[in-house]
């Protein structure tokens, strides 16, 4: 089956491209990142503070399954109502750094669309760590899981 | 496929296409197979997929969010 949503990150480059085609719209998809209520529901966070325009910014806050708080800010450099967002992107108190991100929207027929998001990384090292921390996390929660299935395993 | 098979879909020179085969070979992507004077490589399906499943965790994760996206999108009902 061919994949909806599709990652190009070249080896050595500080770079990646995610590309999504959706059964939406345009006009619709562009609104899920305009209007803080829809970003909400989609990325899972809380949002603080989101300025859909030129030179705006935002802030979003996400609560981990042990409630730990994590948040997320940037600027907003353009907002091109149905064509284009750059902004920056950063997670607060963590040594990822900044990246910036390019989101290209575009029309593919009356009721489909594509989303095109380019994202820049510091170095080629910070997008790999970041490429990364999925599949960290998968590994770590699968590590959890063996722990706490093993801790039952106990002798009687 | 021999070197010159693969090569010619190329525009690369042909030391260029074997040079690249060397370092896919070493890294075990791809396996030689010695057919009499020839060298025929294959494709090692099971390398390759450990390879991307490095980054699959990554994309799942944005195919889960931007599948929330259409399915919020769907049940959205514009304002007029």
């Amino acid at each position: 089956m061919e994949q909806k949503t599709k990652i190009h990150a070249e080896d050595g480059k500080q770079e990646m491209v995610i590309t999504r085609e959706f059964d939406l719209p345009l006009e619709l998809l562009f609104r899920a990142y305009e209007e803080p209520g829809i970003v909400e529901q989609w990325m899972g966070t809380k949002v603080l503070k989101l300025e859909s325009k030129n030179h705006g910014s935002y802030q979003f806050e996400t609560t981990d399954p042990k409630g730990n708080k994590h948040r997320f800010n940037g600027a907003i450099h353009e907002l091109s109502p149905n064509r284009k967002i750059i902004r920056t992107f950063e997670m607060e108190n963590t040594p990822f750094g900044v990246q910036l991100e390019v989101l290209e929207f575009e029309k593919l027929t009356e009721e489909t669309s594509k989303l095109n998001m380019h994202v820049i990384y510091e170095s080629v090292a910070q997008r790999d760590q970041i490429l990364k921390l999925p599949f960290v996390q998968g590994i770590n929660w699968a590590h959890n899981r063996l722990q706490e299935i093993a801790g039952k395993l106990k002798p009687s | 496929m021999t070197a010159g098979a693969i090569a010619s879909n190329f525009d690369s020179a042909r030391p260029t296409i074997s040079k690249h085969l060397q370092i896919l070979t070493e890294c075990e992507l791809v396996e030689q197979q010695q057919k009499g004077r020839e060298i025929y490589y294959h494709l090692n399906a099971k390398k390759m997929k450990t390879v991307a499943d490095f980054i699959e965790p990554f994309r799942k994760m944005w195919d889960d969010r931007f599948n929330r996206l259409e399915s919020v999108m769907k049940n959205y009902k514009p304002k007029k």
